[in-house]
């Protein structure tokens, strides 16, 4: 969950009252109108210079809220457009992500900077420390060459007065692959190539510029025409909302579903696939197996560390089995995905099984807009109850405990984690990969992109600790997974 | 002296809205205030309802005060005040 309060309410006010506006007589007018409502005449302007600059980002996130991309709008196209043009839509995108570039105005490049703290002293450390020549002294205090600068910071370090500072871009700091940059025009741009769709910028952006691209529309339509609609929840998603996740099942159909499953299901299968995997490759030799259930580590295996691949899982994601499940039950249903982050929107992009993803923000505002309250709601059970070891899928550690207590010799295991994809654990994977050991003995590794696992995705609503409560609650009512042969 | 009485809606609106965070509050108000305030959480405070009011979520009482937008550091500036802290 991200911390960025004011513009994560934002947010989802937009995605509230586009819904709203969808349910309403006229969509497109009501949409056209979000920006006015929400910065009405005469309002006192809470955040920027004016109402109408307030209105255009409004107007801009609206945009992302509706599908399309903010970086191509070109102010002349009237949110009715937009709205029309959801509605007329066939296809969704691959590229998940869009920047509200005119927010990035505001974030400093990064640089090295010399406050008004150097004292100018004698011994001049950092002129000293700096291999590259990029410190002089003018006029008695320290001036830094920004063209010969390599953001070492070496003279950062040297300063007794620490009175140089590293300014950072948050988006590109808190980017594993350096896909998002902040270029000359100032603007930050994401390169699809290189983009896992981990979600750490939306998250770090303190302006909420990064949005995900949202399938709502899409999904509203679905549910308006005679298809039926089928959800399909993640195991993280106990805990985002209020009431018991049977209760959340009610909510769930109230709001417009007619089936919905719990992925833990797929869950089981993914961790009894895997517990077998494991002790066939051990037996060949191998020194250790990576899982394979994280969305955004398979996009980093794909487009950045395919040495990796022969040490990874063969075994379909929790998703992959479910999608599969319910395809089965409802041959001609559309299924939507319910995630806690961008990631599976990328894998479920690729999934012929699943037409589209939201997340649990986006699922929120649907209750909001219905006007449903979980707690009243009656339960309703799941045809097939999840075990305990798959409903913890969700959290870090969760996955590597499944796979372990599905197999026949819990000895057999020695697990570690990646609790988060970053430079350093990248750096951590690539060595195993090039090495084909890991560290202490270590034979099986759980990799999740986001730290603390899937209740540290960017699209949750709680915070971890108590989300994790929620989980553990459930997981100890249920059975202990099956052990494969 | 009467006890302060702290209501944080857990509705699903106010939850949804940033709530789920002010559930930190059973811990912090005990620990910071002793039994001289009370929390509770409660069902819909039938505040969201009301209008375009659920953009002001996630809400939370103190006694008769309605908190808006509420975050931790809110609503103990409004225990603070009513205690004369
Ligand atoms: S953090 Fe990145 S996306 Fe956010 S405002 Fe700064 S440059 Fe733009
Ligand atoms: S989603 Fe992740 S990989 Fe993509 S630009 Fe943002 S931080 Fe980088
Ligand atoms: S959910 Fe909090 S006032 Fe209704």
């Amino acid at each position: 969950m991200s911390n960025l309060g004011q513009a994560i309410h934002i947010k989802k006010e937009i995605l509230i009252r586009i819904i709203k506006a969808f349910l309403s007589e006229d969509f497109e007018k009501q949409a056209r109108l979000i920006p006015y409502v929400m910065r009405p005449k005469g309002m006192e302007v809470p955040y920027r210079c004016c109402v109408y600059k307030e209105r255009a980002i409004i107007k801009d996130r609206t945009i992302a809220g509706l599908g399309f991309p903010i970086e191509e709008d070109d102010e002349t196209v009237s949110l009715a457009d937009y709205a029309r043009e959801a509605l007329e839509r066939e296809e969704i995108s691959d590229k998940n992500l869009t920047v509200l570039q005119a927010a990035c105005k505001g974030c400093a490049t990064n640089r090295i900077y010399v406050t008004d703290l150097c004292q100018g002293c004698v011994a001049r450390p950092c002129v000293n420390s700096c291999k590259f020549g990029a410190i002089s002294i003018v006029n008695g205090k320290s001036v830094i060459d920004d063209s010969k600068c390599k953001k070492c910071k070496m003279c950062v370090n040297a300063c007794p007065y620490n009175a140089i500072v590293k300014v950072t871009v948050p988006c590109e700091d808190s980017c594993p692959v350096g896909a998002i940059k902040k270029d000359e025009t100032g603007f930050a741009s994401i390169d699809y190539e290189k983009c896992i769709n981990c979600g750490k910028c939306t998250a770090a952006c303190p302006f909420g510029a990064v949005h995900e691209r949202s399938q709502i529309v899409d999904i509203l339509k679905a549910m308006k025409s005679d298809k039926r609609v089928i959800a399909l929840v993640a195991p993280s998603i106990v805990g985002q909302f209020p009431g018991t996740i049977y209760q959340l099942k009610t909510a769930m159909i109230n709001s417009g579903f007619d089936d919905v499953f719990e992925v833990a299901q797929g869950a089981d299968i993914t961790a009894n696939n895997e517990a077998k995997e494991f002790m066939e490759r051990i037996e060949e030799g191998q020194d250790f197996m990576t899982t394979s259930c994280c969305a955004g580590y398979n996009q980093l295996i794909k487009k950045h560390l395919s040495e990796i691949q022969p040490f990874v899982s063969d075994t379909k994601t929790p998703m992959y089995y479910t999608a599969e499940i319910a395809k089965q039950h409802y041959p001609d249903a559309k299924i939507v995905f319910v995630s806690p982050c961008v990631a599976k929107r990328a894998e479920g992009f690729e999934n012929e099984n699943v037409d589209y993803v939201m997340n649990y923000e986006e699922l929120g505002a649907l209750f909001v807009a219905k006007k449903i309250q979980i707690t009243e709601l009656e339960e309703t059970p799941f045809i097939v109850e999840s075990s305990k070891q798959a409903r913890i899928f969700g959290y870090s550690g969760g996955v590597a405990e499944s796979v372990t207590m599905s197999l026949p010799d819990e000895e057999l295991v020695k697990p570690c984690i990646i609790n988060g994809l970053n430079k350093e654990s990248i750096k951590t994977l690539k060595k195993y990969a090039a090495t084909g050991k890991c560290e202490g003995g270590c034979n099986l590794v759980e990799v999740m992109c986001c730290e603390g696992g899937c209740i540290g995705g960017n699209a949750t609503l709680n915070t971890q600790r108590i989300a994790k409560k929620a989980i553990d609650n459930l997981a100890n009512n249920s059975q202990d997974i099956p052990k494969v042969e | 002296m009467e006890k302060i009485s702290v209501k944080v809606c857990l509705g699903t609106t106010c939850f949804v809205m940033g709530g789920s965070n002010l559930q930190e509050l059973n811990d912090i108000i005990p620990r910071k205030y002793g039994d001289k305030v009370e929390v509770m959480g409660s069902n819909c405070l039938g505040l969201c309802s009301i209008n375009w009011e659920y953009s002001r979520a996630p809400y939370v009482k103190v006694d008769e005060e309605i908190v808006h937008e509420a975050t931790v550091e809110k609503v103990l500036a409004v225990i603070d005040k009513k205690l004369g802290n």
